[in-house]
């Protein structure tokens, strides 16, 4: 069963994500991409729709895409049957409690836990969605996470446009290009004390290094 | 049919012509590249490398008939309306707006596809111009409506209308015969002899301004413009245009001289008007879809104004 979910998965991202995300939304790199050949690693990104999953995915090649593990809510994706198979197998959530709901557990704990087993794991330190095309203050989680695996690459993305493309609340697709900028990346080793300062930085400077509108 | 060369003698006669060109430009870059290693030519490099592929896609699918054409210049509509809407603002409470301004390429381009003119020459300008703000003030926002009505109703013109006269051209009927989906008349000659007309005005005012370049023709919109690259520009593209006139198209001499005297005016007329849209908005490029060229806007943008000046003249004189 779990190679059937594998290749479902493996076909999923191959015949309709990735078309999707290169043809009728398409992706612009900004600059020269830079994303990680090989896990232990983590993607770091700004997160204002629920393309920001699947456009990062689509980034990365297919050989390593058993790897790649999205850190989302479990009270919101395993919400009913269907949609926990469908995001655990097809999409490969690593469902976490979000704080305050179950003490039992340690979602950094969790986290820590898949990049020991090599995973690649993609990260929203923003935490929900929020408005679209709007970036919100980073959450600590980011820093508590650096802090447990200080050697773990981390690799800030900055996305514009899926908020345009697909907002929070908002079903109908309306394609706009997506840019993507890549940014050096970082680990908790290598910065030390102003590690927060310097992911929230990052995410300043390739901000505004894209050029173009937002929302009206 | 796939591939019918007999049909469309002339036209792989003249491409096969523009392959020789571009193999020799090809041979010149590494030349360059070679003699002079201290410069960088990569960008040079790039955009011919890009013309590689663009001539490659346009080439095939006028061979493989006017059907697949068609459906080409739809998918260019597609991405230069994308990247209309991802440069210019708009607002949130529009999304389903846009949504239907989207909608308009597939009926446009399938007027075309079933060779209905008239539906095809009002669709935009009187039927979208109309649905436009019936579906703006339903949403009931009126802070900068005039704005965000004035850039859809421009995006849809510039990049759905005036580009699906490309598609129309290929539509155009031999003499005394019906257009068939197939196989490809006069008006692929006709739309090979407009783009690479407008094309190569593009490479000539560039290339003359390079050499002669002096006196800036525009220089708050576009400061490397000058009316020396202009002018060698509107010339040698109205000699080439005479030349070809009678290998593609019905005209005879003079008139395909005039014909690229004016293609190459209208062409400057369009770059220069985008120009002024992406000096607006404060961007250099309108994307980074096509290596060394910028964005399909950027290659499109001459064609956006000489499309359906050319396409009136020919039908309103020869069809």
């Amino acid at each position: 069963m779990k190679y059937i979910n594998l290749a479902l998965r493996c076909l999923f991202f191959a015949v309709i994500i990735k078309p999707i995300v290169k043809i009728v939304i398409g992706l612009r790199y900004q600059n020269t991409p830079i994303l990680p050949k090989d896990g232990p690693a983590i993607l770091i990104a700004n997160h204002n729709s629920h393309l920001d999953t699947m456009v990062l995915i689509s980034l990365l090649p297919l050989n390593i895409l058993h790897k790649v593990q999205p850190v989302a809510a479990a009270d919101y994706f395993l919400k009913n049957k269907f949609l926990a198979w469908f995001a655990l197998n097809i999409i490969g959530i690593l469902p976490i409690e979000r704080q305050g709901k179950d003490k039992s557990v340690n979602p950094i704990e969790q986290c820590a836990k898949a990049l020991d087993s090599g995973k690649i794991l993609i990260f929203f330190p923003e935490g929900s969605r929020g408005e679209p095309e709007k970036m919100t203050d980073l959450k600590y989680g980011v820093v508590k996470l650096a802090e447990r695996c200080p050697k773990v690459p981390l690799y800030p993305i900055y996305m514009h446009g899926l908020g345009k493309t697909l907002p929070k609340g908002d079903a109908l697709f309306v394609p706009f290009f997506c840019d993507v900028v890549f940014s050096e990346p970082l680990s908790y080793e290598a910065q030390g004390d102003g590690f927060y300062e310097t992911v929230k930085a990052r995410f300043v400077g390739m901000q505004e290094s894209v050029k173009l509108p937002k929302w009206d | 049919m796939l591939f019918d060369f007999d049909s469309m003698r002339t036209v792989t006669q003249v491409f096969v012509f523009l392959l020789a060109g571009l193999s020799l430009a090809t041979v010149i870059g590494w030349a360059l590249s070679l003699a002079n290693k201290e410069k960088d030519y990569t960008e040079l490099k790039q955009r011919i490398n890009s013309w590689w592929i663009m001539i490659g896609i346009f080439g095939l699918a006028l061979l493989m008939g006017p059907l697949v054409t068609v459906m080409l210049f739809a998918m260019l509509s597609f991405i230069a309306l994308k990247e209309y809407f991802s440069m210019t603002p708009t607002r949130l409470v529009d999304r389903k707006v846009l949504f239907w301004a989207y909608l308009t390429i597939p009926l446009q381009y399938y007027w075309i596809a079933t060779g209905w003119y008239g539906m095809f020459i009002i669709f935009i300008p009187v039927y979208a111009f109309l649905f436009i703000p019936f579906r703006m003030v339903l949403a009931g926002e009126t802070k900068n409506y005039l704005r965000a009505v004035g850039n859809i109703h421009w995006g849809l013109m510039l990049t759905v209308f005036t580009l699906s006269h490309l598609a129309y051209l290929v539509m155009l009927p031999s003499e005394g015969e019906y257009q068939s989906l197939t196989m490809s008349g006069d008006g692929a000659a006709l739309l090979l002899y407009l783009v690479m007309l407008t094309q190569l005005n593009d490479v000539a005012q560039y290339v003359w301004g390079k050499i002669l370049g002096t006196t800036p023709i525009a220089p708050t919109i576009s400061p490397n413009k000058t009316r020396e690259g202009l002018i060698g520009g509107v010339i040698t593209t109205g000699v080439l245009a005479m030349i070809l006139a009678g290998l593609l198209t019905p005209m005879i001499w003079w008139q395909g001289l005039l014909v690229g005297l004016g293609i190459g005016i209208a062409g400057f007329i369009g770059d220069v008007s985008l120009s002024a849209i992406k000096r607006d908005i404060g961007i250099k490029d309108s994307g980074q879809l096509i290596p060394g060229h910028g964005g399909i806007l950027d290659r499109l943008d001459s064609l956006t104004f000489t499309a359906p000046l050319f396409f009136h003249v020919m039908r309103y004189f020869y069809f």
